[in-house]
């Protein structure tokens, strides 16, 4: 077993884990924090993002151990703690940019880092394509492409 | 309509949970002292198993035990079924062949189980998996359907000769090959409707837990029909009585049909669960899911269309051979029979229609219903060959369409559909405008100049939808009905929950039905919750899926708040002291006809609980009402799809230029949602024609397993869609709703390859439409430029 560190969510956390537990299930079976998902298994889905140190990782692919003494957020994280939600979780609920809900989560994850690497006003064919590493088989993208757009803007605010 | 009410694109009531990381799914759900399942799977496409040794696997770290298909077979635990009963032409039964949720001696696919390791963590589970050697003696496996039959193929069940379970047909044979003969023009199309893997993003789970003071056991379990899963694990499968099973489907992460079914893990987890005595928790990987969950279409067809001197459509004929896979999946025996060939009229007036359909086994993953299930194979044909015989006759395809549309209602097809209403010039006209098809010629000659060539491609769709009246579909071979339940609880505070025996996964349940019962009882729509998935709270229900749950399920609701407001009015004509038939409802009040004495709604919520103004002798008290809606026959979405695609000449890449959907789904009850749906289905259609088929080597083992080879559309992959409606209401139900989440997927893959056959002038293209498959047929047939 090996110790490990970080912070989840503005909190302290330690837990002792097996070397080969993967964040995701740091997160989901130690934390319980299951609003990060498992959708598949190489590393193509994006259900499992989360932000390490603010930068947009899939933590089915990320040793918990990696991330020892570093900063994860994860959904549960994003809303303000009097409950106000971010911007982009608004933008999602407003433009329909959900149906299961399975992938939204890495789907928000993955948006807010589109939007750190290209800033606020976003077109539909950069959102598209640095989308490629989430995928979603409820909402053909449309709504959710939307949401990005405008959650984008929203954040400027 | 009020703000909430129908019609209303009101913001979804679930969404709060999932944006927040609240959902909780089936693997978010723990019980204390849980275990984990890893399933130990045949590598091998088609083996018989000679021994299985489980000793050094079961002295692993952390390993409970370790089961196997013979334990499962000495405990009696009884077969998966297949619960549509099909009858071949000569009048004999389908052949099912014995399904154990763990095989104990022959695996028939890659994938399928052989034993089941019960351990503390998955990790452990794993690693002990690897530690069960099964000893396999190799036989050779058959994957291609058009082979399945053939002399030299090999066997797969015992008592199955030539791996056909059935060979089925419908229509008037003779009628149609004489209108064959008269044929001025006959169309023909060699058809492969390419097999998918579903993908729910959310992969398969099952928890079960063994409940030993009481010998009960509950499942979570990933459903669309929790309640029909318990019937069959109770009834058939016998692993505790129906009154001994609770199944709960929590939140589920999609399902597409794929979650209908009943499958060998939850089984197993139960009757582990009761072995070892602790929770056992099941949760697919990716991996895994490719090799375990239904797989969708694979079928191989020939069709022909016959027309006279006039281009009017005189019959259709149709020979499809459908792969069923290994073992007969829950509802698969009626996916490429009634709920295919019965779809053979699209939207024309045909004649005459005769369908044949056998149905094989071969060493695969078992195929059922996916998104569409059998309609989408139904429109490809027939679209297909309109658009074929169009070009052959050298007409306009959209004035081929009218000219054989069918334009009186009800309208009775050769294939057992009543068509209930439809407009199917409007729909085709609307989508006309929205695509300026009138410009296309330039938009053509502007893609030429770039080295690019455009093609544009129609699908007039149809679908048989809110499934479906019991007696109709108990007459075809099913062993359910199809009608569906709801129970309306009103609080004494005036709160109103909603049972229904549908389940939403995505479709957003919780948010229409509430817009509904808001509306009709004048109660705030926060004021109304939606319970479904959970056996111990619903009675019973037949789940979702055939875009049933607002036809079907929405009815239910509609009958049992007549019920509810038949009572309320009693217990307000107590109140105000007027006999019940005096008493108006209205916006959530209660009047006293001619006169301006009313009570509130929450005041007879109250009242009818209290029981203050009335003796039990006069009336019950209380307010809950339960319907059980059968409806009075299917109904029927149409609509037109038109797609443009551009085509890259250098590389065979298709770029979906532009698209646009024009669907009539009657009483449309959140246009959001129902936008949402049409997207959706369109997005999987695309990934039908253009990027997705699941590919069996000739050994049986699954090329595209996982999802770095099997091709999910992404965002790139697809362009925004412009999505209109046009609105006939289904007579066939109280709120006119025909029902809208297949629609994109059936009518999608059509309107593709059309588009791509036109740019290209050639029809020698198959699904998926890959760029490499493109460039290919380039080579074969240059395109014209414009």
């Amino acid at each position: 077993m090996a110790k490990v560190s970080m912070t989840v969510n503005g909190k302290a956390v330690t837990g002792d884990v097996e070397p080969r537990t993967l964040l995701v299930q740091f997160l989901r079976e130690n934390l319980r924090l299951t609003g990060t998902h498992v959708g598949c298994d190489t590393s193509q889905c994006g259900a499992c993002v989360v932000h390490i140190d603010g930068v947009a990782a899939k933590s089915c692919t990320t040793l918990a151990v990696q991330c020892e003494g570093q900063s994860i957020t994860t959904i549960e994280g994003l809303a303000s703690p009097d409950g106000k939600l971010h911007p982009m979780q608004e933008a999602f609920r407003e433009n329909h940019g959900l149906q299961c809900g399975y992938c939204t989560p890495g789907m928000i994850m993955a948006a807010l880092d589109i939007v750190r690497h290209n800033g606020n006003e976003l077109d539909e064919h950069t959102i598209r394509e640095q989308l490629d590493g989430n995928i979603c088989r409820c909402t053909g993208y449309h709504n959710i492409v939307k949401a990005i757009e405008a959650g984008a803007r929203a954040m400027a605010k | 309509m009020t703000a909430n009410g129908i019609g209303a694109p009101v913001r979804r009531k679930e969404d709060f949970r999932f944006i927040t990381g609240q959902g909780q799914y089936t693997d978010d759900v723990t019980r204390p002292g849980e275990t984990r399942a890893v399933f130990v799977r045949s590598p091998h496409a088609h083996a018989r198993i000679k021994k299985i040794d489980v000793a050094a696997a079961k002295k692993m770290p952390g390993v409970i035990d370790v089961l196997t298909g013979a334990q499962l077979a000495a405990d009696k635990v009884g077969n998966l079924i297949c619960g549509w009963m099909i009858h071949s032409k000569d009048g004999s039964p389908m052949k099912m062949a014995p399904h154990p949720a763990l095989a104990a001696a022959t695996v028939n696919h890659v994938g399928d189980a052989v034993a089941v390791v019960i351990a503390e963590t998955t990790a452990q589970g794993k690693d002990a998996a690897e530690k069960v050697v099964v000893d396999y003696e190799v036989l050779p496996a058959v994957v291609d359907p058009a082979k399945a039959q053939g002399k030299g193929a090999p066997q797969i069940h015992p008592d199955v000769p030539d791996n056909t379970i059935y060979q089925w047909h419908l229509g008037d044979q003779k009628a149609v090959e004489a209108a064959f003969k008269a044929a001025k023009h006959v169309t023909k199309l060699d058809i492969i409707n390419n097999r998918l893997v579903p993908n729910a993003m959310e992969p398969r789970a099952a928890l079960a837990d063994y409940d030993a003071g009481n010998d009960s056991l509950t499942l979570w379990n990933t459903s669309q029909n929790p309640h029909v899963a318990r019937l069959v694990i109770s009834a058939f499968v016998g692993i505790a009585p129906e009154h001994k099973l609770r199944v709960i489907a929590p939140d589920v992460g999609g399902g597409f049909g794929s979650k209908i079914f009943i499958y060998p893990e939850e089984v197993v987890c139960l009757w582990a669960a009761r072995k070892v005595k602790r929770p056992v928790k099941w949760t697919s990987e990716r991996s895994e899911a490719f090799l375990t969950d239904a797989h969708g279409r694979d079928h191989v067809t020939h069709a022909e269309l016959a027309l006279d001197a006039n281009g009017k459509i005189t019959a259709l004929r149709a020979k499809t051979i459908a792969n069923l896979g290994a073992y007969m999946s829950t509802f698969s025996s009626s996916v490429p029979t009634y709920l295919y060939a019965t779809l053979l009229s699209g939207q024309y007036d045909i004649p005459q229609i005769y369908c044949e359909v056998d149905a094989v086994y071969t060493n695969t993953v078992p195929v059922d219903a996916y998104r569409g299930a059998g309609r989408p194979e139904a429109t490809f044909v027939v679209e297909r060959l309109v658009e074929v015989a169009a070009r052959q006759l050298g007409l306009d395809p959209t004035d081929f369409r009218k000219r054989n549309f069918i334009k009186s209602f009800p309208h009775q097809t050769p294939v057992i559909m009543a068509y209930d209403a439809g407009d199917y010039n409007a729909s085709l006209k609307k989508a006309m405008e929205l695509a300026d098809v009138k410009n296309f010629g330039k938009r053509k000659r502007e893609s030429a100049r770039h080295g690019k060539v455009r093609g544009i491609g129609y699908s007039t769709y149809i679908e048989a939808c809110g499934i479906a009246p019991s007696q109709a579909v108990g007459s075809l071979g099913a062993g359910v009905g199809l009608w569906e339940s709801a129970e309306v609880r009103v609080n004494p505070t005036g709160s109103v929950e909603v049972l229904t025996g549908t389940h939403a996964h995505g479709q957003g349940h919780e948010t229409t039905f509430a817009q509904l019962v808001s509306e009709r009882l004048g109660i705030p729509f926060e004021s109304v919750s939606i319970v479904h998935g959970d056996t111990d709270k619903v009675q019973f229900g037949m789940g979702t899926y055939g875009s049933r749950s607002g036809a079907v399920g929405m009815s239910a609701i509609v009958k049992a708040l007549d019920k509810i407001e038949a009572k309320a009015k009693k217990v307000a004509g107590f109140m105000m002291e007027a006999s019940e038939n005096d008493i108006e409802f209205k916006d959530g009040k209660f009047t006293v006809k001619g006169t301006d004495k009313s009570v509130g709604f929450g005041d007879v919520a109250l009242n009818a609980y209290i029981a203050h103004k009335f003796t039990g002798a006069e009336l019950e008290p209380g307010l809950k009402e339960t319907s059980f809606y059968d409806p009075t026959n299917f109904t029927f979405p149409a609509g037109c799809h038109i797609c443009e695609v551009e085509i890259d000449q250098e590389t065979g890449k298709t770029e979906i230029a532009n698209w646009v959907a024009v669907d009539d789904f009657g009483t449309v009850i959140n246009p959001m949602i129902v936008e949402g749906q049409v997207h959706g289905g369109i997005a999987q259609g695309v990934g039908q024609a253009l990027l997705e088929g699941a590919v069996y080597d000739a050994n049986g083992q699954l090329v595209t397993g996982s999802l770095m080879d099997y091709t999910m559309p992404r965002a790139h992959d697809l362009p925004s869609f412009h999505v209109g409606l046009t609105e006939t209401k289904s007579p066939s139900n109280p709120l006119g709703i025909k029902g809208c989440g297949e629609a994109g997927a059936i009518a999608a893959p059509a309107a593709v390859i059309n588009a791509i056959t036109d740019a290209l002038g050639t029809e020698d293209i198959a699904m998926p439409a890959t760029a490499n498959a493109v460039w290919t047929a380039m080579q074969k047939h240059p395109p014209k430029a414009a």
